[in-house]
């Protein structure tokens, strides 16, 4: 699986692939956006498109920090549960009678805490993340129900929930579109303007090379993982109230859906490649189709179909173009020497 | 990788008693963990002892216990396969249309789920080997794909015990000696993968792929048949699977097994098979799907909430890898001492 990153020539030629995949994916989201608009009743409104921003905003946020961790050559498969974990915390908190002023950095520092725990697990031990993260998946979801049980939590103040479902002033634009848009301008610039985005690709191709190049690959790691973890504290106050309810288990299952969009997106499940717009287009793509097969009419079990293919299609499409030029290549020297 | 290695070897002797005793620790240790519980939980409760108590708790083991040994063979090949439980759904609900329309023989729907589920297993092994997809990114694709499938079969529609034939339901629910039918397949089967990843050539692949792919091909082990014969091996195996989960639970729905990859991942690393392959055993992996079954089964007899149940098995899954990578640690230290040339 590796020999694709073998020479020069052929990883040149991966990477040129990648780059057209990440313009692909815009180019296709783009492209569905204007052809649902047109053909779709009521897709192209301005109230529709804020219900998908609504929709996407918790893919979108824990995408963004996957993205940097599975650039580093790791995985978070944690991050669902622990939206579930800061949202049944809150609503024990909520419960035991605190304001929700100090509920809220609270819940966002507990994430930080459970993804403080991943990276300690990860990087302090050496334990591989995959492993250590399908373990703590089931931890953090299994301490959300000894939190909170089977109960929900559900009085929230109408000022908070209605924050998340409101619009600023007069205009059409979500309340959620400024965290949003302000994260992921955060995230794209760590990850494609300074030196530890630099440090986040090195330690992803080639982790002994980037420590020996003087980068902290572990500490690099272990920070990725709180920010994950933060992230996915800030995911669980957003959706606890949005939905107006703290339950042990929201966001269950999400963790796939976030991973699928990353690959999606182009970013390589072995680290180092991949891009931003790209995971932001296939968010985007995947949230808006969902919304368009619902207003259509047409079953949303079609979409899981269309997840999976995608998913399975973003990795070998750009892995069969390389074996066909290659084979190409390969072939044109020998036609040469016929016709010569 | 030289600890890794060193433990591949753990099924034949490495010529010291005391790395012997400390490589076998892990199969030890399980069931140490079990013989604890189970000694705690019927002092507790004795009733949990009867036979009846222990024969819902094999019932509830079996399907687990069979996936897990698939996932053993795929997992050993530096592999995963999270369409299991998918697989398991689509070869359910297709074997139960098929009983339920033709009322055929048992063993023939238990050919039928090994022959759907191996299909399956061969379209992962295919897009894994050919497409060169990562196993975790095409089985999370086959798991999205394999499920919508079933939904588009099964639609809102659910097979129900009246539908399927008496001896098929009589299967599901009877024993042998105490023991259920379902169990003893399960049992077989497992004993059948053991004795095939420690006796059989192709086996012993497995574990050479899984150890260093670079080396296993430079050997000369024909890598892409082997991937094909794990990812087939565990698709049939999830296939199969679907068979017993509806025998055992005589409805079947579009949802069947959803889920079930997880509980089954954390049975096989709970059961010492080194996530990153090379390493582990089918007997380890069984004991692991043993175990999660009976802290399940002995909660509620022990009082305590049936909600700790899932945050137990997560710290079970981070204290089992942690233990194996100090266990490497561990082994890697003692054969440097003796100087072996292992890397």
């Amino acid at each position: 699986m590796t020999d694709t990153a073998k020479t020069g020539p052929r990883l040149r030629e991966a990477a040129r692939t990648l780059a057209t995949w990440d313009a692909a994916i815009i180019a296709v989201t783009a492209g569905f956006l204007i052809v649902a608009s047109v053909s779709v009743e009521h897709f192209g409104t301005a109230r529709n498109a804020g219900y998908i921003v609504l929709d996407l905003a918790p893919i979108l946020l824990l995408a963004l920090t996957m993205t940097l961790i599975v650039t580093t050559g790791e995985i978070d498969l944690s991050v669902a549960s622990t939206v579930g974990l800061t949202g049944a915390a809150m609503g024990a908190m909520w419960n035991g009678g605190m304001a929700l002023e100090a509920i809220m950095p609270l819940a966002v520092l507990l994430g930080a805490a459970l993804g403080a725990v991943n990276g300690l697990f990860v990087t302090g031990f050496g334990l591989p993340s995959l492993a250590v993260t399908i373990g703590t998946l089931a931890l953090y979801r299994g301490l959300a129900y000894v939190v909170l049980g089977d109960t929900a939590v559900a009085d929230w103040p109408r000022p908070f929930t209605g924050w998340t479902l409101g619009r600023i002033g007069e205009s059409a634009v979500p309340n959620v579109l400024v965290p949003l848009v302000l994260l992921a301008v955060i995230c794209g610039v760590l990850l494609h303007a300074t030196p530890v985005g630099r440090s986040i690709y090195a330690a992803g191709a080639n982790p002994v090379a980037a420590s020996y190049a003087g980068i902290a690959v572990g500490r690099l790691k272990f920070w990725l993982y709180v920010a994950s973890g933060a992230m996915a504290g800030l995911v669980g106050v957003l959706w606890t109230l949005r939905y107006s309810s703290a339950r042990a288990d929201n966001a269950a299952g999400l963790e796939l859906t976030v991973i699928a969009v990353v690959l999606l997106g182009g970013v390589s499940i072995f680290g180092g490649k991949g891009a931003l717009p790209g995971v932001l287009a296939a968010v985007v793509l995947l949230v808006s189709v969902q919304n368009a097969l619902r207003l259509a009419h047409v079953s949303t079990e079609a979409l899981t179909v269309v997840t999976g293919s995608l998913l399975i299609v973003a990795v070998l499409a750009p892995n069969a173009l390389v074996a066909l030029r290659t084979a190409l290549r390969r072939r044109r020297p020998t036609a040469n020497g016929r016709t010569a | 990788m030289t600890a890794v290695e060193a433990r591949s070897d753990s099924a034949t002797a490495t010529g010291s008693a005391v790395l012997d005793l400390v490589l076998r620790f892990r199969a030890l240790g399980l069931v140490l963990a079990l013989a604890v519980l189970v000694g705690v939980t019927a002092s507790l409760n004795p009733r949990f002892l009867s036979g009846q108590s222990v024969r819902d708790l094999l019932f509830a083991a079996a399907v687990t216990l069979l996936l897990a040994c698939g996932m053993t063979v795929v997992v050993l090949t530096r592999g995963i396969d999270l369409s299991v439980g998918s697989v398991l759904g689509l070869s359910a609900y297709v074997t139960g249309s098929a009983l339920s329309a033709t009322g055929m023989a048992v063993p023939l729907a238990l050919l039928l789920g090994l022959a759907v589920g191996a299909v399956c297993g061969a379209l992962n092994g295919a897009i894994i080997h050919f497409g060169r997809v990562p196993p975790l990114v095409a089985t999370l694709g086959t798991l999205y794909v394999l499920r919508g499938v079933v939904y588009f079969a099964a639609g809102g529609s659910r097979i129900n015990a009246s539908d399927l034939p008496r001896a098929f339901l009589d299967f599901g629910s009877g024993h042998v000696l105490g023991v259920p039918y379902l169990f003893a397949v399960s049992v077989l089967v497992l004993a059948a993968v053991g004795v095939f990843l420690g006796r059989y050539r192709a086996g012993r692949d497995l574990y050479a792929l899984g150890s260093n792919p670079e080396a296993a091909r430079l050997a000369g082990v024909p890598a892409g048949r082997r991937l094909m014969t794990a990812y087939v091996l565990s698709g049939a195996l999830a296939g199969l699977g679907g068979v017993l989960y509806a025998a055992r639970f005589g409805t079947v729905d579009a949802s069947a097994g959803y889920g079930i990859e997880l509980d089954v991942v954390a049975a096989v690393v709970v059961g010492g098979v080194a996530i990153f392959g090379g390493s582990g055993t089918a007997l380890g992996a069984g004991l692991g799907a043993l175990l999660l079954t009976v802290i399940d089964n002995a909660l509620p007899v022990l009082r305590i909430d049936q909600f700790w149940q899932q945050a137990i098995v997560g710290a079970l899954i981070l204290a089992a890898i942690a233990l194996d990578r100090l266990v490497s640690v561990r082994a890697a230290r003692a054969l440097r001492r003796k100087g072996s040339h292992v890397d």
